[in-house]
């Protein structure tokens, strides 16, 4: 079995990348020599006034950076440096431990596709495929798999610049590329904001299909029905057999 | 079953501005709060035997009580960094109903005596920040958040924090680090967060769903309230169900119904033609439950007696189409990404169990690399300063444990679809080592 090697015949990228011992670590940034963007100062600043300690702003504020700079750039990671009075190694730090922040540059589109657990039981990991596929090599796209995002209800899902949307089929990937190419919302009848709590007996609720008004009959059977069904549960009865038809229908909550 | 609490007016249309929300009789809770002394709010929270919805279950009254008393700023933290997977419970409740949150905030923070409270809430769910920030304004706008609430002695700032990405964030030290603004790397227990948490100070810190209910029970009384649910697990609670089921979504249950009436009643269960295989009671941290454990009632004490837990209250579901092994290694691959890699058992033990588990799809294993898959999870359990590797050992023991021959059919028949040799079957460790040729191991 061959084993990918990287410079210097490492078997890990950069642990053993040559250290050049003459230059000294990056210090804080001088304000007097380092342009940062109005907003972004402005921004951070906003956010450090927030907290009893300022460094607490370390995470929004490189939130703030990689918004405008499209990633964690060396620069970007300067900027935050020498409004907050950080080292840029105490950032980058920060930086590689979360997963939302990218030390390399990325396509401004963001695409991740959950392909933890509960989505992968229904189908994530062809959707991520899918999603590959779709978005090709444009640069200008970043289709990620990521861990669970927090909605496996509408599983197998995606966050689409931050819009949760689901849930999704294989031809929909195609669909969101597109959408996002041409600058429009992305499936906008699938998006989570619009879907309904699916316990029936909220008002208004019992929206596993997302119908805003569920008839009584359409309803999932409730306490002492549903023990009674629970014992014939085993081999899904008449009841069952509605409800599944009923699995993502046509969603009409969009209205 | 019990009426609804938290999901009564969920989907009421504009629940999420607070003018819809005080028609609904939102922050009379707070009045009526504000106007009893901080000890009989505590006693309410003590009475109503609530538990922490966020995984441990952990009194949250007796919580509030650890607190030291005095006038040093004290910190209470709302964890929203809802990132088990498999829930989704605190995302439905933060986007559709941010007031009971804030409201519930007040009153714990009234409660615990804290000026200062956060919300840290993941960074995936941009989404619901937005609609948070918008209701902190509004709240803050209509003076129930700032200084001297409502002409009381209560003072009270509220800060949004967005997380980004970090699944350990939602342990409760990790988050306090990470709310520093550090890597969430966490802390060593003791000093408890109650003692010495943000920046040092007294810190309550209790998930999403507990605070959302104390203004319930400030509404009931503690008392009435604790009549809902068993002796020692009282309430309602939001169960998330996810998986191989047909109506997958949010749930609110009053705790002790049976399992079965939640996954078959409510979420409808598998598709026509498929079974329980098995199922997480809460969350992919939770060891494994069997399709006859269905029967027993979803509370916090007979999930435990059954040997796992009711966590998050996140049910998956896996049915009888789905092959365990890749269970298994979804699980574990995760659980290595998200090791913040600070103790050796988890950060080591996560990888070499995706490395084993990877050789038993594979079909290189051999049955005893499944003994040895055990016992690296008995060496993770309670070895390191949280229980991130916990969460992966324990459901993965119980599914080596419980699935023990489809482990070893599945290797069977991988090595022989694979033409691999024959298998090294059961010879004991000592003799493999000694057996290999000269060179291999030194």
């Amino acid at each position: 079995m061959s084993v990918a090697r990287f410079g210097h015949g490492s078997r890990i990228p950069g642990w053993d990348d040559a250290v050049d011992l003459s230059k000294d670590p990056a210090s804080i940034p001088d304000p007097a020599l380092t342009r940062v963007p109005a907003e972004l100062r402005a921004a951070i600043e906003a956010k450090m006034a927030q907290y009893p300690d300022v460094r607490s702003a370390a995470i929004p504020a490189l939130h703030a950076a990689q918004e405008l700079h499209g990633w964690c750039s060396p620069e970007a990671i300067e900027q935050v440096a020498c409004v907050m009075r950080l080292t840029p190694a105490y950032l980058t730090a920060v930086a590689t431990f979360y997963d939302m922040f990218s030390t390399e540059p990325v396509g401004r589109q963001t695409v991740y596709v959950c392909t933890n657990i509960s989505c992968s039981l229904r189908g994530a990991d062809k959707l991520y495929a899918a999603m590959q596929d779709a978005a090709g090599d444009d640069p200008d796209f970043n289709v990620r798999a990521f861990e669970c995002l927090g909605a496996c209800d509408i599983a197998p899902m995606a966050s689409v610049n931050g819009a949760y949307v689901g849930p999704l089929e294989l031809g929909d990937a195609e669909t969101i590329v597109a959408q996002l190419r041409a600058g429009e919302e992305v499936l906008p009848d699938k998006q989570l904001l619009r879907r309904k709590v699916a316990d029936p007996r909220a008002v208004g609720g019992g929206a596993a299909g997302g119908a805003t008004t569920s008839a009584p009959a359409q309803t999932p059977p409730a306490s002492a029905e549903a023990e009674h069904n629970a014992s014939a549960a085993k081999a899904p009865d008449a009841d069952h057999s509605d409800a599944a038809d009923r699995l993502f229908p046509d969603e009409d909550h969009g209205a | 079953m019990s009426e609804l609490l938290l999901f009564k007016d969920i989907d009421e249309p504009g629940l999420a501005t607070i003018d819809v929300y005080k028609r609904r009789g939102g922050y009379e809770a707070l009045e009526r709060a504000l106007r009893m002394p901080r000890e009989e709010v505590l006693q309410n929270l003590l009475d109503s035997g609530l538990r922490g919805r966020g995984g441990a279950g952990f009194a949250m009254g007796k919580k509030v009580s650890f607190l030291p008393r005095g006038t040093i700023d004290k910190y209470l933290v709302c964890n929203a960094d809802e990132s088990e997977p498999g829930t989704f419970k605190d995302r439905e409740l933060m986007q559709k109903s941010p007031h009971m949150l804030v409201e519930g905030m007040i009153i714990a923070a009234y409660a615990a005596d804290a000026n200062r409270s956060f919300i840290y809430i993941r960074g995936e769910y941009q989404q619901q920040a937005e609609i948070l920030e918008r209701a902190i304004a509004e709240a803050a706008a209509a003076g129930y958040l700032g200084e001297r609430i409502l002409g009381s002695d209560h003072s009270l700032s509220l800060v949004l924090h967005r997380g980004a990405g970090a699944y350990i964030c939602g342990e409760e030290t990790g988050l306090l680090d990470s709310l520093e603004g550090k890597r969430g790397n966490p802390r060593l227990k003791p000093p408890f967060p109650a003692n010495q948490g943000l920046y040092q100070g007294p810190t309550l810190i209790n998930n999403v769903e507990t605070l959302a209910t104390v203004p319930t029970i400030i509404r009931m009384g503690g008392a009435e309230y604790a009549k809902l649910g068993t002796e020692t697990s009282t309430g309602t609670k939001l169960v998330s169900v996810s998986g191989n089921v047909q109506r997958p979504g949010n749930y609110e249950i009053e705790l002790g119904i049976p399992s079965r009436e939640i996954v078959y009643g409510l979420a409808g269960g598998p598709e026509r033609g498929r079974d329980v295989k098995l199922w997480f009671p809460g969350g992919s941290s939770s060891p494994v439950l069997l399709r006859e454990d269905l029967d027993l009632p979803y509370d916090f004490d007979s999930m435990a007696k059954a040997g796992s837990m009711l966590g998050s209250g996140a049910i998956i579901v896996v049915d009888d189409s789905v092959p365990v092994v890749d269970v298994a290694l979804k699980l574990a691959k995760f659980y290595r990404h998200e090791s913040c890699g600070k103790c050796t058992p988890c950060r080591e033990g996560t990888n070499w169990t995706v490395k084993m588990l990877q050789r038993v799809d594979s079909g290189e294993a051999t049955p005893m690399d499944l003994d040895i898959i055990a016992s690296v999870q008995e060496q993770i359990i309670g070895n390191c300063l949280c229980v991130l590797g916990d969460a992966m050992a324990m459901p993965l023991g119980s599914m080596v444990a419980k699935f023990r021959d489809e482990f070893e059919a599945h290797i069977e028949a991988k090595r022989a679809a694979n033409g691999l040799g024959a298998p090294l079957h059961d010879a004991p460790l000592d003799a493999a080592l000694h057996g290999a040729p000269a060179g291999v191991l030194s």
